[in-house]
């Protein structure tokens, strides 16, 4: 067994590594839940978000310029998707949008390739948050520490935007009942132009965020994707809370199985998954047939 | 006949007259070599250097009138880092393109693929791949040659030289997969045997990008010597994190090869005072002549000098060559039976031998480390030592079950 400060550094590690996996899902998660979309060129955009940001810190030497544009830039995207390819897809089963988004992926991903070449880009962090900090049990990453923070401010964002707003109210209205907010004489496709494209602007947000810890390269999203399908999925589709309680379970199974049985971490991951769905078929906090 | 053909006519003659070579070295069938690569995925830096490579071998062959009069024809496939596309494009290859010799192969799992299918076809292979099974039993045969440094060997020379210049109490994270799992072994024995201490040894799943999960227990077990076994982009991303937890200030960062691909792409800082073993570095044109001839003629065509991976397949297209001038052939056994009839060569790092009883080349090697400050756009890594080849470092023929 190991030491009680080796545990609680883990236990820490895990909870931050949880609160990422968050990030990485929250935009996934969003679209679906309010579009029933599934966005499959989620980890492409979080890629994307990631080599706008190198661009854009070559240019401007600012990681915070880029912090703030390089999303931006990637939701335009989204709202341009959403405008001209996947507004035509809405009323047609779920698989449509799924396999437009996932031709998408490997577009942009390519297109990445052509135009920045196949090898990848470095991401340094700012000076500031550069080094570790001393947390009395473990020294800690700065830079991992500015994300939670990040990660705190969107969520907190997101739930005001969402639960406070008037574009908020008719974003949840639309989700539950869409005929009865077109009858109220409300356009709907604007409405949801403007929530993919927020999805994308997160995922392009964790992948400049990302950078820093894992470097800029044109298969970035590949893993990426799926660790934010799983937190999705174990959290329910389309639930925000779910994702935010999936992710730091997730962030713990991997912290802790990392700690006792290494070889085991990512099928654990994957166990407890296939767990959550056997007992709750539509995850943690999902809605019962939102797929079907 | 009119002015103008009258021209495009004698200009055609002379130049058939002043370049005999060229033109008989087109008059046939070309000689194709198939080269299986992983141009796109995390090994894509190393690929895309290793293309470069050959396609200088081939360049300078066909300069040099071909071989055996014949043009010379290297082809690139995308092996994706997948075993069964490897498998699939070596057929392919070897089946619809008609391509003789098959060099290339960087990951050692899917380099054992590409091998299947080149030993079913008789075709022979040129392995560039870091990999201890390729030149032992049951996988090797007599047309599979290993151009490249295996596992044990560099792991051999890097533990011990780690262990006795960099601290005796390890560290090992690991990929989870052949040349990862395989280097693992070596290093500990190595450890042990300079009468070292290994606190811990984790493996992780090839292709993760993150690794905070691993790092506190590896922080508060506090080892001297931190040896990162991760290859490609993973080698990046674990480096990065182990900088942000603040464990480089407090550990010696080694790990069994640098590649220099992946110190361009991380950049210098990252790998400053990290320590590792290589096949080969361009800055030691200084002192090898071969090498420098190699530097200058990817100066010229790619304006980036070669890296180490970029030389293996280099040779390896330039011993197809070699072996095929020799046999007078191009039968895979003949080829295979010339260059171990006449094993020593050097196109690149100064003399290497092809071992008869298993096919295997042996060839110096380096510690180097990573630069404080870069010299240039690649002058990356300061060359700390040379090992020179010895066939001693490499597991017996006998060990292999070759005997």
């Amino acid at each position: 067994m190991p030491e009680f400060s080796t545990l609680l550094a883990q236990v820490f590690t895990g909870l931050v590594l949880g609160m990422i996996y968050v990030l990485l899902a929250i935009g996934l998660s969003l679209i679906f839940g309010l579009m029933t979309v599934v966005n499959f060129a989620h980890g492409a955009l979080f890629m994307l978000g990631a080599y706008f940001g190198v661009f854009l810190l070559t240019y401007t030497k600012s990681f915070w310029v880029a912090l703030i544009v390089a999303p931006l830039m990637v939701g335009v995207l989204g709202l341009l998707m959403e405008r001209f390819l996947i507004r035509r897809l809405y009323g047609r089963s779920p698989d449509d949008p799924l396999l437009l988004t996932f031709g998408l992926s490997l577009i942009l991903v390519e297109g990445v390739k052509v135009f920045w070449g196949k090898i990848g880009l470095t991401l340094d962090p700012p000076r500031a948050l550069a080094g570790a900090v001393d947390l009395g049990f473990m020294a800690f990453p700065a830079y991992r520490l500015f994300l939670i923070a990040i990660i705190v401010a969107v969520l907190v964002g997101l739930y005001l935007f969402l639960g406070r707003t008037n574009i908020g109210l008719i974003i949840r209205a639309g989700s539950r009942d869409p005929l009865m907010v077109r009858a109220l004489g409300i356009d709907l496709g604007r409405v949801w132009l403007v929530v993919f494209g927020i999805g994308a602007a997160l995922a392009g947000l964790a992948g400049i965020l990302a950078g820093p810890m894992r470097g800029a390269y044109a298969e970035m999203g590949v893993t990426m994707v799926i660790e934010s399908f799983v937190v999705i999925v174990v959290g329910g589709m389309g639930s925000l809370l779910g994702a935010v309680v999936a992710g730091l379970l997730i962030g713990q199974v991997v912290g802790l199985t990392t700690l006792f049985i290494p070889k085991a971490a990512d099928i654990m991951v994957f166990l407890v998954m296939a767990v959550v769905l056997l007992v709750r078929p539509s995850g943690l906090f999902g809605e019962a047939g939102l797929l079907e | 006949m009119d002015r103008r053909s009258f021209l495009a006519t004698t200009a055609a003659g002379a130049a058939a007259l002043s370049f005999p070579a060229i033109l008989r070295a087109q008059s046939k069938d070309p000689l194709r070599i198939g080269c299986p690569l992983p141009l796109t995925g995390p090994f894509a830096a190393l690929a895309a250097d290793m293309q470069r490579g050959a396609q200088l071998a081939e360049e300078q062959l066909n300069a040099a009138g071909g071989v055996m009069g014949r043009k010379v024809e290297v082809l690139f496939r995308d092996d994706q880092l997948k075993p069964a596309v490897g498998a699939q494009r070596t057929k392919e290859l070897i089946e619809n393109d008609k391509a003789q010799f098959i060099v290339g192969g960087l990951a050692a799992h899917v380099q054992m693929a590409i091998n299947e299918q080149t030993k079913k076809s008789k075709v022979l292979y040129i392995s560039t791949s870091q990999s201890d099974e390729i030149s032992a039993k049951p996988d090797t045969s007599p047309i599979t040659f290993h151009e490249a440094l295996n596992p044990t060997i560099t792991c051999r020379v890097m533990g011990k030289w780690a262990a006795e210049n960099l601290g005796k109490k390890w560290w090992i994270v690991y990929a989870d997969y052949a040349w990862g799992k395989q280097c693992n072994m070596v290093l500990q024995e190595a450890l042990q045997k300079a009468g070292g201490t290994l606190l811990g040894a984790t493996p992780y799943p090839l292709g993760s990008a993150e690794f905070s999960a691993h790092l506190p227990k590896i922080q508060a077990a506090k080892p001297d010597v931190f040896m990162n076994v991760a290859p490609g982009a993973d080698n990046i991303a674990l480096h990065k994190q182990v900088i942000s937890f603040g464990m480089k200030k407090t550990m010696k960062m080694a790990q069994p090869l640098l590649w220099i691909s992946y110190l361009k792409e991380g950049g210098a800082e990252l790998y400053q005072d990290v320590h590792g073993a290589i096949n080969w570095y361009w800055e030691l044109q200084d002192s090898i002549p071969s090498a420098k001839k190699f530097v200058d003629a990817s100066m010229k065509k790619f304006n980036v000098p070669p890296g180490d991976y970029g030389a293996y397949s280099y040779s390896g297209v330039l011993e197809v060559a070699r072996g095929v001038e020799l046999a007078k052939s191009t039968d895979a056994e003949a080829v295979a039976s010339a260059l171990r009839k006449s094993p020593a060569y050097d196109h690149f790092k100064g003399k290497q031998w092809w071992r008869a009883c298993d096919n295997k080349s042996f060839q110096d090697l380096w510690i180097v480390k990573g630069r404080d400050k870069a010299k240039g756009d690649w002058g990356l890594m300061d060359v700390v030592t040379k090992v020179g080849a010895n066939e001693e470092y490499d597991r017996t023929c006998k060990e292999k079950g070759l005997a």
